[in-house]
């Protein structure tokens, strides 16, 4: 039998979905020997040549920890500014002796938890760093991934717990970032947005990395609580960091949400390869009644395919509100939506719940958002109208 | 997914800006046709997962183009095949690449690799075994979807899932078990330890302990007596290999081979033993059962090695122990007539039980060396489960 080319990814995507979209042609030989088949990312980032001398070092000493560990946290800052999980994968093999090692190296131990919770493993990062601030309270590093995870999972008396013992050790800015990010959460985002302007007015100019994280921070508390200076907060955020794909996702949420679909288009379109960018893209792009709607939702609904395939589950959030706004299957949406709120808590996740609560009129879903904004003290207006009382139970 | 604060660790200068969600981690699709003794294939692993492992951009510019692949083809398929086998659960097939092509996925271009691998027979069941970039990426998965007969099957392969294995053959339920039961029949008249044990224990029991002074034992007074003796120990070695068989097939209990393997010499050894200076007379039926126990986890390192079904796995299960037990009864049917009608001679007493018991001992004492030292001592003579 003859297996044919497109019909690889199809296939899963039919045994998975149901659905097949050709997204890909037949296995073709090209024609060209010059013609470009692939751009490699890595070449043209400016951490390349460091990355090489850290890769030459792991190989002359494969059993040295520190080595190893320079190596993976270079992979995993590449995995961020590329929006590219191979990173992870290459980040976990530099640090291969020891990733089942309960007792590793303490900088073992906090840069595979920083790996763990990218892929959602929360608990086991969480274990890793508890046994790493137990042998090392004063572990900066590991203070922080603590507290994102443990906000990440809702658990902001925890996580807020953390944030006071990073002073001395890291700049203060990131300390007060720490303790807004987490009460901007919990009903406080007044004082949180307060105390983010007085941090960010200590940040020394060059580090755009802080200021794009803190404006982008502050752009988000103005958005979930619908106030105008989100627009200002955000363009501070490109300003300082104009590349920085975690604003531009957020930034583009807003615009939509705002009725500015046609300037997402421009914001991501060279940055298809993130899923929750190609997402954004595809809403605006149908938001626009635009032709090249249909070949980002096939495309998204290959990915959303083959990562099930494989068994991941790091994308429910996106794949919730891709099932209920672009391909039409509330029912779908809703069980994606409570399986991410399982696992994590974030606003956006919150969010997606109560789009799909209200879709799909969950009762159980819609108390849930209710109960999480009375018992956090969350300010998100748009989620509050979607489960508004008897909204969710309306029919 | 956005852990909003990771970002913040830029202050260690060891992240740069955190990004939004990530896409696709790193797949291979393998597909595999079976058709008769010939599987054809399809692998399309992503260009750069192997420019990552093999360096396919030669002039280092950041773009892999056609020539550049073309030039590396040899490599791909060197690298690519070296790292997968499929083929029936013992001994692979050969597999040879036809053609590479190109195919663009919804996260890049990707090598296509279209191969035929040949085996000697139609493969009843295939075990797939894959490597590829585990070693440079352990986050990578290979894809796989297995067509045959006209049905479709997917699996996942993983470092720490890294073979599949699929029955074939679409056997009923019914030749389903007449194999796994043929299999057990086989097994123990072909593992000469387990027999071996079970003829030292049963030699005596055409006999009983003898009263006269300077004489050991004696004829057994009536078949009858000699028939509850052999089924005391049967039974006993029945049970208890049944029940760590079980345990083990199951997956509930599990110990080391070797230490299960001498361990199955060892009983061998003390049980012939036993025939010639008899310390354990009217009790075999212990003897059996205690070590009984021991036998059973050898039977399930053959059931293992067969490749269990999970679909069916208690049928296989059922099946085998049911053969083991219809091989023992056939070896006892043969054995308890021909041994009672010579129990008073001296060929009996003297060649058979005494000579031929100190010979298991030796033989199985080599075993248990052999065992137990993981060295070949017998290179002529490997029996044995």
């Amino acid at each position: 039998m003859e297996v044919r080319g497109r019909h690889v990814a199809c296939a899963l995507a039919q045994l998975l979905a149901a659905l097949c979209a050709p997204v890909a042609a037949a296995p073709f030989v090209p024609t060209d020997e010059v013609q470009v088949l692939e751009r490699l990312p890595e070449r043209t980032a400016p951490q390349y040549r460091e990355l090489k001398r850290l890769q030459a070092a792991a190989v002359a000493a494969p059993a040295d920890a520190a080595t190893a560990v320079a190596l993976a946290n270079a992979y995993y800052a590449l995995s961020r500014a590329e929006g590219d999980p191979r990173y992870l994968g290459y980040a976990q093999a530099a640090l291969a002796p020891w990733w089942k090692d309960a007792q590793a190296p303490t900088g073992v131990l906090v840069t595979r938890a920083t790996i763990l919770q990218s892929n959602h493993e929360f608990d086991r990062a969480l274990a890793d760093l508890t046994t790493a601030l137990a042998r090392e309270p004063k572990n900066g590093r590991a203070l922080l991934v603590r507290a994102t995870v443990l906000t990440v999972q809702g658990k902001y008396v925890e996580a807020r717990a953390d944030c006071p013992r990073l002073f001395g050790l890291a700049p203060e800015f990131y300390v007060f970032a720490c303790l807004a990010a987490i009460d901007s959460l919990t009903g406080k985002a007044d004082a949180a947005t307060a105390a983010l302007d007085r941090a960010l007015a200590t940040l020394p100019g060059d580090d755009v990395s802080g200021r794009a994280w803190g404006e982008s921070l502050a752009a988000e508390i103005a958005h979930r609580r619908g106030d105008k200076s989100a627009q200002r907060r955000f363009a501070a955020a490109l300003a300082a960091d104009p590349r920085d794909l975690y604003t531009l996702g957020a930034y583009s949420d807003w615009l939509l949400d705002n009725g500015r679909a046609a300037e997402v288009i421009p914001l991501v379109k060279n940055e298809a390869r993130v899923d929750a960018l190609l997402l954004l893209l595809a809403l605006a792009q149908k938001a626009l009644r635009r032709s090249d709607a249909e070949a980002s939702i096939a495309t998204l609904r290959a990915r959303f395919a083959a990562s099930r395939a494989r068994g991941d589950v790091v994308h429910r959030r996106e794949e919730a509100r891709f099932a209920l706004q672009l391909a039409g299957d509330p029912q779908a949406a809703l069980r994606l939506a409570k399986e991410n709120w399982s696992v994590q808590r974030e606003p956006a996740d919150l969010r997606v719940l109560a789009e799909v609560a209200a879709a799909a009129n969950d009762a159980a879903a819609a108390q849930t958002v209710r109960d999480w904004l009375a018992h956090t003290g969350l300010e998100y207006a748009a989620v509050a109208a979607l489960v508004s009382a008897g909204k969710g139970l309306a029919k | 997914m956005i852990a909003r604060l990771l970002r913040m660790l830029a202050f260690a200068a060891l992240l740069v800006h955190a990004a939004a969600s990530a896409h696709k981690p790193s797949d291979s699709y393998l597909t595999l046709a079976v058709d008769g003794a010939t599987i054809n294939g399809q692998w399309d692993i992503a260009l750069r997962d192997l420019d990552f492992a093999l360096g396919l951009d030669g002039n280092q510019d950041g773009a892999i183009t056609w020539g550049e692949v073309k030039a590396k083809h040899a490599d791909i398929a060197a690298y690519a095949l070296a790292r997968l086998t499929v083929g029936p659960a013992h001994g692979a097939c050969e597999p040879v690449v036809r053609e590479q092509l190109i195919d663009n996925h919804s996260d890049g271009a990707y090598a296509v690799l279209r191969f035929t691998v040949t085996c000697a027979a139609a493969p009843k069941s295939l075990a797939v075994g894959y490597r590829l970039f585990f070693d440079v990426d352990p986050q990578h998965r290979g894809l796989l979807n297995l067509s045959a007969q006209g049905a479709s099957r997917a699996g996942i392969l993983s470092v720490d899932a890294p073979v599949q294995q699929f029955v074939l053959a679409e056997l009923s339920r019914r030749e389903q078990f007449a194999d796994y039961l043929k299999e057990g029949v086989l097994h123990i008249w072909m593992g000469f330890d387990h027999v071996l044990f079970l003829l030292s224990l049963l030699l005596p029991a055409v006999l009983v302990r003898s009263l006269v002074p300077g004489a050991t034992w004696t004829g057994a007074p009536t078949f009858r007596h000699a028939f509850w003796d052999v089924f005391r120990v049967v039974t006993a070695f029945t049970v208890a290999h049944s029940i760590t068989l079980s345990l083990a097939a199951l997956g509930v209990v599990s110990l080391p081979s070797r230490l299960v393997e001498s361990a199955i010499a060892a009983s061998v050894v003390l049980a012939a033993l036993n025939n010639v200076r008899p310390v354990v007379f009217g009790g075999r039926w212990i003897i059996a059962f205690a070590f009984g126990l021991i036998h059973g986890f050898g039977f399930a390192s053959v059931l293992a090695d067969l490749g269990l079904p999970r679909d069916s796995l208690l049928l296989a299960l059922v099946a085998f122990n049911v053969g083991v037990e219809l091989g023992q009864l056939a070896i006892v049917a043969v054995f308890l007539p021909i041994a009672y009608a010579l129990r008073d001679t001296w060929l009996y007493r003297r060649v058979i039980l005494a000579g031929g018991s100190l010979l298991v001992a030796a033989l199985a004492a080599l075993w248990l060396a052999e065992r137990a030292f993981d060295t070949t001592l017998l290179p002529a003579l490997k029996f044995g489960t």
